[in-house]
């Protein structure tokens, strides 16, 4: 039997698990509930090796699975299909791989919740949408993934729902990548109207001539579903917020998978970037910017986990500078390594956060290297891999970007220039994490015995820990999706400029922020701005969110409704004329009929 | 076929049954209408699945008026859909009624046999004649078991009908005038009316007086503001046969009459209509969010789903056409489960506020669970059959009216502004009241709203299958029209 008819079974299980847990609702052990969250992903995460190893075996051929016809769209139908190759297969990988991880941690990790079971049927579902997101063959499926894994990022974000920080959090995650999501719909209305089919290989294979003003916005709309996705500029504003969800989520959907969704998705529709002018240009200089503004961010953030959302939306933007800059693999590339370490690094993050019995602020941290020696030792070697130190799994990836960056017509050295100041300040953030939340005095008044380590938490980070070290030596293959491999011939000082500029930043780390007393976070206006991300929220406030409550109070009662309520309000009062007429007074009737017949006489008069 | 004319029959006759029974027997009355439903059910398909059968009888023979009746594919389909929820409508009811229980059920099945009787007649004088009769059965569900403002909101729902529905009958006597010029012979059959050639400018105005009704049914911006005070007055059986069915006899009218019978003049129309019908998306939408009322909300959130359809039916291209049919199904089911959990949230903290619900997660895990699945497939989460509904229409209107079509995109993203201020005001965030979560029978029929959901989220097929027949003929016409 071939592995690979087994493939409807990666998304299966997932669903079926969460599906299980759903009706099972409040009637299994927690022990029973981590065993079908946990144990079908572990199952699928093997299935997943079990058909990689055989797809390169056979060379890589990419391959179709049809499972039921779905929308019998007139004169197009759409069936319900998934489509294997080697862009989805690493995509698989990573979302089994890394997701099975995950559970495994968040098993542990929200063993004591009441919600469990609820946890796990979101946390499935979300695997099962992802897995739809980037093995659908049609973008309808690719959007029912889509819209699924946005689902469970809401429902995960505002998990404790009791707070009413984090359901507002929630909302505004749904809410802000809908505006995407609807561009993107539009792109598809585009795309079928010039193609006839809304069938992914249909699309990118056509010869079909059509017409460039509409393929450049369909790119452009598709570019707004990416941004949104992957909380890029302007869509950005939800991804800090996002962190209110339990860390385990934060890991999985706001680091590893959900939010690189964007970066998949250009990737998977390279062909028609590829045929218009400028997009690509535009998706490096997205990138560039969201870098560099996320960097800054993540400077002035006191909350260890938004250190870590302003990161991810940071090296995000590397990946979408590496999509603008043609260097596709290199994107897909960092979107494997940066799944790996910032995986790690939320994970570590949420240990720390437990024993710290809920303490998310890295200034009421400090000295934990010598109270949690092995996790700050994970962080770290995380944070590394995160500053691209030369051999760690992040140099190679964010290497790999930044060589295509100078080279390519898209991006050039500009953009290369923002790139490095990109990692300056990655350094410079990741280092001030470490020193005040490992180094220096303990700011907080926790004993030894009110750390409590469980097992559960390390193993599953070990995987992580290897991967994020030596996962730049895994040679992934793309060639038959984005073509032959392109290796950049650039001067060495290019190559070894982003390196020099981390170490910059390590050394300003070292001065500004290593404790030598116990610290405190800086007040001043710009940090409050910073921290504030930049002003975006304000803005978008004052554009959309006051008119749209503002109309919402003023019109409550429905403008239109008045009309008719007036039209009610004449028929009454001439009732009410005409009842005063009616008196029973005999004068009043004889008047009103000789002033009657006068005015008819005198009107056949007039008229002759 | 005699049989064809006991789907009307039958339920007014089950209707008067359960009435006198529940006066006899107290609660007799649910398990008759339940089971009664059922059997009109089966029967139904079992007279369906043959594929069309009509039935002529002569009536007035000196004005040509015939009782003629047509079930075809897509007639059974929304005969299936009134039946269905009907039955939703007793059971969501089951103990919500306290005075006059056996007339109520006797409305109800009256109502029933009104919307079936729309939906079958091929005679537009025996249509009028429904059209008016499920009107009065309405109206009293609204005025006698209705809320506190029920007296206003039955009197509006009765006027703006009715009014409209002069509209139509002046228009239906013209046409049938006209018909006598032209033959010498009065008809009101629609077959017959359709091979008439009507010039363009009466076209218009004929058009125009159907499209009226049907769009103050359906309802469109700005002859709406009937439907948002009828819900929220209607009992809730009343909201889940206004919401799932009587809503959708508007854009049967304008599949059955105003695009057949006038494809010039609903061409000519068409800009005016569809932006009319991108207005109601928005408007409707934005409307939604200003509600603090649930059912209001969910009224309002209607308004903007028709919207929908009424951009689909005008645009006239064969995927929107299928899109109209899907949102017509898919809205039907959905907007009543959505109406169905605002009555069992009602009858249980008596109130529609969602100033006063919050946090009702907490204590009812079911109910929110259920709800969360309907709000979601409201606002047009793929893998649901409303997601089908607004990606064929958006496909298939922008071949026609692509500005229109974008702009009506839009409300993807105010449906979920809305759809998450209904469900987190309701169910999230801090506790402040307890409730009793689903039990037993509750927990039946709304699960089986869920699935319904889903599978035709996953398997339209069945939906276009039935209605391939009329939309083909519709593009036929269209064809003809524009050669």
């Amino acid at each position: 039997m071939n592995m690979q008819d087994l493939l409807f079974l990666v998304p299966l299980l997932p669903l079926v698990s969460s599906i299980i847990l759903l009706l099972l609702a409040g009637r299994l052990s927690p022990m029973l509930v981590a065993v079908f969250g946990v144990g079908s992903m572990a199952l699928a995460a093997i299935l997943t090796l079990l058909i990689g190893i055989e797809f390169l075996g056979m060379g890589g051929d990419s391959f179709q699975q049809v499972l039921f016809n779905w929308l019998p769209i007139a004169g197009a139908p759409l069936n319900f299909g998934l489509h294997l190759d080697q862009l989805s297969l690493v995509m698989m990988g990573v979302i089994t791989g890394v997701g099975w991880m995950i559970h495994w941690y968040a098993a542990a990790y929200m063993f004591g919740d009441k919600d469990v079971q609820r946890f796990f049927v979101y946390m499935n579902l979300f695997v099962f949408a992802m897995l739809m997101l980037v093995l659908g063959d049609s973008l309808v499926l690719l959007y029912l993934g889509w819209e699924g894994v946005g689902l469970c990022s809401f429902l995960l974000i505002g998990f404790w729902q009791h707070k009413a920080d984090n359901v507002v959090a929630a909302k505004k995650a749904f809410i802000v990548t809908r505006v995407g999501d609807t561009a993107m719909m539009i792109g598809l209305l585009i795309l079928f109207s010039e193609f006839g089919s809304l069938h992914i290989t249909t699309i990118v294979d056509s010869t079909v001539q059509v017409s460039q003003s509409n393929l450049w916005l369909a790119c452009l709309l598709l570019v707004g579903g990416a941004v949104g996705k992957s909380a890029q500029l302007p869509l950005q504003t939800w991804l800090p917020d996002a962190m209110a969800g339990p860390t385990p989520v934060s890991a999985l959907i706001h680091a590893a998978t959900m939010v690189t969704a964007g970066v998949y998705l250009i990737a998977r529709m390279h062909p028609l970037f590829l045929q218009v002018e400028g997009i690509l240009n535009l998706v490096a200089w997205i990138g560039a910017l969201t870098l560099v503004l996320a960097g800054v961010a993540a400077l002035a953030q006191t909350d260890i986990k938004r250190i870590l959302a302003y990161s991810t939306m940071s090296q995000i933007g590397y990946m979408f500078l590496g999509l603008g800059a043609l260097a596709f693999d290199g994107a897909i590339f960092h979107l494997m390594t940066h799944a790996f370490f910032k995986a790690l690094l939320f994970l570590t993050a949420g240990s720390i956060i437990l024993k710290m019995h809920h303490q998310q602020d890295i200034f009421k941290m400090g000295g934990l290297f010598k109270s949690l020696p092995l996790t700050s030792t994970f962080l770290l070697i995380g944070l590394l891999a995160l500053v691209a130190f030369p051999g760690s799994s992040g140099f190679f990836s964010k290497e790999a970007i930044l060589a295509a960056t100078y080279e390519a017509h898209t991006a050039g050295p500009t953009l290369w220039w923002i790139g490095v100041l990109g990692a300056f300040l990655t350094s410079l953030y990741s280092f001030r994490l470490l020193f005040i939340v490992c180094f220096g005095p303990a700011n907080h008044d926790l004993k030894e015995a009110d750390y409590k380590a469980s097992s559960q938490l390390v193993v599953p980070l070990l995987p992580l820990v290897t991967l994020a070290v030596i996962g730049g030596f895994i040679s992934l293959d793309f060639s038959l999706v984005f073509g032959p491999a392109h290796h950049p011939h650039i001067p060495l000082w290019i190559e070894w400029m982003p390196v020099a500029a981390s170490l910059v930043g390590f050394i300003l780390a070292w001065a500004l922020y290593f404790p030598r007393k116990a610290m405190q976070a800086n007040d001043g206006v710009i940090s409050h701005f910073c921290r504030d991300g930049l002003g975006f929220d304000w803005l978008y406030e004052q554009i959309f969110t006051k008119p749209l409550q503002l109309f919402a109070r003023i019109n409550k009662s429905d403008v239109i409704d008045h009309f008719y309520h007036f039209v009610g309000w004449l028929n009454f009062s001439l009732n009410e004329v005409l009842v005063i007429s009616q008196n029973g007074k005999l004068r009043w009737y004889l008047f009103g009929t000789l002033a009657g017949c006068a005015l008819m006489l005198g009107g056949l008069l007039w008229w002759r | 076929m005699v049989a064809l004319s006991f789907l009307i029959w039958l339920p007014l006759i089950f209707g008067v049954f359960a009435w006198i029974s529940e006066n006899k027997f107290k609660s007799s009355g649910n398990w008759i209408t339940l089971i009664s439903l059922s059997g009109l059910l089966i029967f139904s398909i079992y007279l369906g699945i043959n594929g069309t059968s009509s039935l002529s009888w002569e009536w007035f023979a000196r004005f040509n008026i015939h009782f003629a009746l047509l079930f075809d594919g897509l007639a059974l389909l929304l005969v299936i859909l009134t039946i269905a929820l009907a039955m939703l409508a007793v059971l969501v009811s089951w103990n919500d009624i306290e005075k006059h229980r056996g007339f109520f059920h006797f409305n109800l099945m009256f109502s029933v046999a009104g919307i079936i009787g729309v939906f079958l007649a091929a005679d537009l004088f025996l249509f009028f004649l429904f059209w008016e009769v499920m009107l009065l059965p309405m109206t009293a569900l609204i005025l006698i078991w209705g809320h506190e403002g029920r007296r206003y909101a039955a009197l509006k729902f009765f006027i703006f009908t009715q009014v409209s529905s002069l509209l139509m009958l002046v228009a239906i006597i013209a046409l049938a005038l006209y018909h006598q010029d032209q033959t010498g012979e009065l008809s009101f059959n629609l077959g017959q009316l359709q091979q008439l050639v009507i010039p363009e400018n009466m076209q218009f105005w004929l058009m125009l007086g159907f499209f009226i009704a049907f769009a103050v049914k359906l309802p469109m911006v700005p002859f709406h503001s009937w439907l948002p005070d009828a819900h929220t007055q209607a009992p809730t059986a009343g909201s889940v046969l206004l919401a799932g069915i009587l809503l959708k006899t508007g854009a049967y009218g304008l599949i059955r009459i105003v695009l057949p019978l006038f494809p010039s003049a609903t061409m000519e129309f068409a800009p005016v209509a569809v932006t009319l019908g991108v207005i109601s998306i928005i408007y409707g939408a934005l409307m939604a969010y200003s509600q603090t009322d649930f059912k209001r909300l969910v009224a309002y959130s209607s308004i903007s789903h028709m919207g929908f359809v009424l951009l689909a039916l005008f645009s006239w291209h064969e995927v929107a056409l299928q899109g109209a049919i899907l949102t017509i199904v898919a809205h039907g089911i959905s907007s009543a489960a959505l109406f169905s959990m605002a009555g069992l949230i009602q009858h249980r903290i008596h109130s529609r506020e969602l100033g006063k619900m919050g946090g009702m997660w907490a204590s009812a895990p079911k109910m929110a669970t259920v709800t969360l699945i309907f709000v979601m497939a409201g606002i047009g989460m793929p893998g649901m059959a409303n997601f089908n509904g607004e990606l064929f229409t958006l496909l298939g209107s922008y071949q026609q009216f692509p500005v229109q079509t974008i702009v009506a995109s839009l409300g993807i993203v105010l449906s979920a502004v809305y759809g998450l201020h209904l469900f987190q005001r309701a169910f999230q965030g801090p506790p402040n009241v307890d409730v009793v979560d689903l039990h037993m029978r509750e927990l039946v029929f709304t699960s089986l709203l869920v699935v319904a959901l889903i599978y035709f989220g996953l398997q339209p097929h069945i939906v276009l299958d039935l209605s391939s027949e009329t939309i083909s003929s519709l593009m036929q016409i269209a064809g003809e029209a524009h050669p």
